[in-house]
Parts: C-alpha cells; sequence; structure tokens
C-alpha cells in the first residue's frame, strides 16, 4: 500500500516536471528559440509526456500555416523540389519549415536521412527550418509523429509547412490526411496510361508535378496523365467524397524552371482548402489525429499492468485453438472498459 | 531515456571532395541502428552547427580530408558551445596527423578516428559516450 502509493507521488512529481518542461520549452520556442523548438520536435518524434503537454496547447494556436505535403516514387526529386520551393518561397519573404521523412531499417531500427542534402544553400537562413524524421516503422509514407511535428512548426508561427513523404510506391497515402495540399511528384517515363487509371497515389494528389522536366519524354508524360484524369468524373458517387481533379504541372527542380508556376498553384489551391473544399480536408485531418491518440492508447492499455497477466492467458488460449481471437479481443476491451489505465489518469490529471 | 535511436549527423566541412569515407559510415552506422543525418559536401562550419540544432542530433561527426582540419574542427566546436550545444559529442575522422590530436581534443572533439577505424569501433564508442537526455 505505502509502496502504491510513492509510486503514485513519483508518477505526479514526474507529470509536474514534464509540464514544466513542456511550459519552458514551447515559452521559448513561440519567442523565436530555435534550440527549444528543435528540443520540443525530439520530444514529439519519442512520443515523451513532455510532448503530450506540449501539444495539448500547441494544437490550440496551431491552424494557420499551409501544410503542403509532397509525395512520390524515389529519385523523382521530392527533395530537390522542396529545396526549389524554399527558394521561391524566401524570394517572398515567408518562412518556411521542411518535415523530411525518409524510411528507417526495418531490420536494425537505423536510418540514412538523406534530403537535406538538397536544401543546404538555405541551412543558416533564419527563416528556413529542415527537420529529418526516420519512419520509425510506421507505413504509409510518414511517421507517426510527422503531423503533430506539422502543428508544432505551425504554432511556432512558419507560414508554409513542406512535409516530404517517404519514396512512395503507389500506396501509401496517409499525407493525403496530414496536408492541406497533396503534391504527387512523378518523373517522366515512370509509366504509360494504365499506370494513370490505377487507383492510390494519384487519386489523393491535389497537384500533380512531372519533375526533371528537361528530360525527354516530360511533356508527354504529362500529356498522358492529363488525358487519363480528364475521365475522372466530377460528381461524388454513392456516399464517396467527390474525386479531385489536379493540376499536372511540369517542373526542373534543378534549375528551378517551372516552380514559380507551382508556387502560384499551391496559393490558389490554399485558396480554395479555406473554404468549404477545404472542409473534408480539415475533418479528415482532425480525425485521423484523433484516430492516432486512440490507437496509442488503447496500445498503452492493453500493455498496462493490469491487463498483462489476462491478456498472457488469453493468448495461450488462443495458441491453443480454445478461443477464438475474435472473443479474446472482446475480452481484453471489456477489460479496458471497466478500468482507468495509466492513459485515462494522464487524461484527468491535467 | 528511452530506447529511442542515437541521431548523428555526419558532416564534411571545407573543400576537399571525397565523401566517399562519409558515406560508407553512414550507411555502417545505419546498420548498427543509428539514425544518421547527411550533409552532402562543402559545408561551412555555419551550416553543420546550424544542422545540428534543426536536427537535435547527439553526436556531431566530422569528416576532413584536405588538412584543414587544425581551422575548421575547433571553429565547429566554438560554434556548438556559442549555440548551447556543448552536450553534443563531436568525433573526427578521416586524414588527421597524431601530432594534432591533443590539440583537436583540448578544443572540445572527443575522439579521433583515423584509417583504419571499423564502423564497430566508431558505434561502440558512440553508444559509450553520447548524451542521455530527454
Amino acid at each position: 500500500m505505502t509502496e502504491t502509493r510513492a509510486i503514485a507521488l513519483d508518477g505526479a512529481a514526474d507529470a509536474a516536471a514534464a509540464a514544466a518542461r513542456a511550459d519552458e520549452l514551447c515559452d521559448a520556442a513561440l519567442a523565436g528559440d530555435r534550440r527549444a523548438l528543435a528540443r520540443l520536435l525530439t520530444a514529439v518524434e519519442n512520443r515523451t509526456p513532455v510532448a503530450e503537454v506540449a501539444l495539448r496547447r500547441l494544437y490550440r494556436i496551431a491552424g494557420h500555416a499551409q501544410l503542403i505535403g509532397i509525395t512520390g516514387p524515389p529519385g523523382a526529386g521530392k527533395s530537390t523540389l522542396v529545396a526549389a520551393l524554399i527558394a521561391e518561397l524566401r524570394r517572398a519573404g515567408r518562412p518556411v519549415a521542411v518535415v523530411a521523412v525518409d524510411p528507417s531499417s526495418p531490420i536494425t531500427g537505423g536510418a540514412v536521412l538523406g534530403d537535406r542534402v538538397r536544401m543546404q544553400a538555405y541551412a543558416t537562413d533564419d527563416g528556413v527550418f529542415i527537420r529529418s524524421m526516420a519512419s520509425r516503422g510506421h507505413s504509409g509514407g510518414l511517421s507517426s509523429a510527422t503531423s503533430a511535428a506539422a502543428a508544432v512548426f505551425d504554432a511556432a508561427g512558419f507560414d508554409v509547412v513542406l512535409i516530404e513523404t517517404v519514396g512512395t510506391g503507389q500506396s501509401e497515402v496517409e499525407v493525403a490526411a496530414t496536408a492541406d495540399t497533396t503534391v504527387v511528384v512523378e518523373a517522366p517515363e515512370m509509366g504509360d496510361e494504365i499506370q494513370a487509371i490505377k487507383a492510390g497515389l494519384l487519386e489523393v494528389a491535389d497537384l500533380i508535378v512531372v519533375n526533371k522536366g528537361d528530360r525527354p519524354g516530360a511533356h508527354r508524360t504529362a500529356g498522358q496523365l492529363l488525358a487519363m484524369l480528364s475521365d475522372t468524373p466530377r460528381e461524388a458517387r454513392s456516399g464517396h467524397p467527390a474525386p479531385k481533379h489536379p493540376d499536372v504541372l511540369v517542373t526542373t527542380a534543378a534549375t528551378g524552371d517551372g516552380v514559380a508556376e507551382l508556387l502560384a498553384a499551391l496559393d490558389r489551391h490554399r485558396s480554395a482548402v479555406h473554404g468549404t473544399v477545404g472542409e473534408t480536408t480539415r475533418l479528415a485531418r482532425a480525425e485521423a489525429q484523433i484516430w492516432s491518440v486512440l490507437s496509442d492508447r488503447l496500445h498503452e492499455r492493453a500493455r498496462s499492468i493490469e491487463a498483462a497477466p489476462i491478456a498472457a492467458a488469453l493468448l495461450r488460449s488462443v495458441a491453443a485453438h480454445e478461443l477464438d481471437p475474435y472473443a479474446a479481443a472482446d475480452q481484453l476491451l471489456e477489460l479496458m472498459a471497466g478500468r482507468g489505465g495509466p492513459a485515462a489518469e494522464a487524461g484527468e490529471r491535467s | 531515456m528511452t530506447d529511442r535511436p542515437l541521431k548523428v549527423l555526419i558532416a564534411k566541412p571545407g573543400l576537399d571532395g571525397h565523401d566517399r569515407g562519409a558515406k560508407v559510415l553512414a550507411r555502417g552506422l545505419r546498420d548498427e541502428g543509428f539514425e544518421v543525418v547527411y550533409t552532402g559536401l562543402r559545408q561551412t562550419p555555419d551550416m553543420i552547427v546550424t544542422a545540428a540544432l534543426q536536427e537535435d542530433v547527439d553526436v556531431v561527426g566530422l569528416s576532413i580530408l584536405s588538412g584543414a582540419h587544425m581551422t575548421l574542427v575547433p571553429r565547429i566546436c566554438a560554434l556548438l558551445r556559442e549555440r548551447g550545444m556543448d552536450d553534443v559529442l563531436v568525433t573526427a575522422g578521416g586524414i588527421i596527423p597524431d601530432d594534432d590530436v591533443p590539440a583537436l581534443k583540448e578544443g572540445g572533439v572527443a575522439a579521433v578516428f583515423g584509417p583504419g577505424t571499423t564502423i564497430a569501433q566508431v558505434a561502440d564508442f558512440l553508444r559509450a559516450n553520447a548524451r542521455s537526455r530527454d
């Protein structure tokens, strides 16, 4: 009993320390301290108690930045295009933050984060903040902390947050639920019309960019994409969201050709997003954020000490085919609903 | 302190154009479970220190083959201190004469890894000496 109380007191002291540290970092970061901002991002990435307290404060003041997702296959030129967009935004005096995600090794957990190489021309510009992140086992093209990191930059006053995904295949579409505007970057000759009518990545694009416009075939690729996408129905069907009708642009990020036009298209989309068009995006993002926290909370609680022995018993029953996994999951859910885990307590405290 | 991966910046300050070693090390540390940020060739001390700050790395590894280490490395160490990052571990590698090592260590470098160092030696050193923090 005494021991339990001591642990509870420890927990309260830890929570108070986390809250104090979060306030200190938020105050400094919001006042323009770049190191505090960087530390805050680390906390968010490591999902520490400090991060949760900080994010509760920062989410409420975020919502002003334009969040632009840049996605597409490896080598299409996403990083180079981000660098070109930074140049264009800085010419207009707009502060810009970048979250660049690269994949973590599924074997060792290590990662090489190389997106910065293309962006180093702006390394020392005070109006630019670039943060690399490893995906850390998260599938979908982002890391699980990317959306929260974008919110931190948003709250810190960056006008634009560029979110660069890992090199994607056909179906990593998570960025569309994170960004206001999703840009899909393709390289010339990446596929014929059949590729353009497949479901997946192209469906979530608000803008499609065919990069490496100086290569042969770039304009033909853009033409093919445009032709196939022009068949997209105008109206929503049977309860689905209305299909998107992305413009197709050609850029040469390495020289900057077409990048001013891309930025103009992004700004036009931003205006549209601030109207009713963006309502769906904003609701989808809120939903994704809530589900992500909810899923973390459920995992936390499922792993909590109270549930553990029972979970182990259930595991054995299912392995021995005495119980089916559905019944086991239902029992765990009932257990969680009955008792407050550590996450519920943390929620009550604040 | 969680069991999150250590984050390392591998940087090439100055004007030499040989980054084979830096890339081999970046790849090797990846395989040792580190998150490695690589910034490419011809970086100024200011560029390196700003990248280290924005990325909030635990370690800055400097690769120099040009012979300019006695100018560049102390400058980077001083800038890191100036910007509040005195808890970042700094290491150097490349072609650095033994005679220069004591002065570099005096200036804030934790270790100098010359030719023949294995990736495992570097990884072990970083794991043992990088700061543990919140």
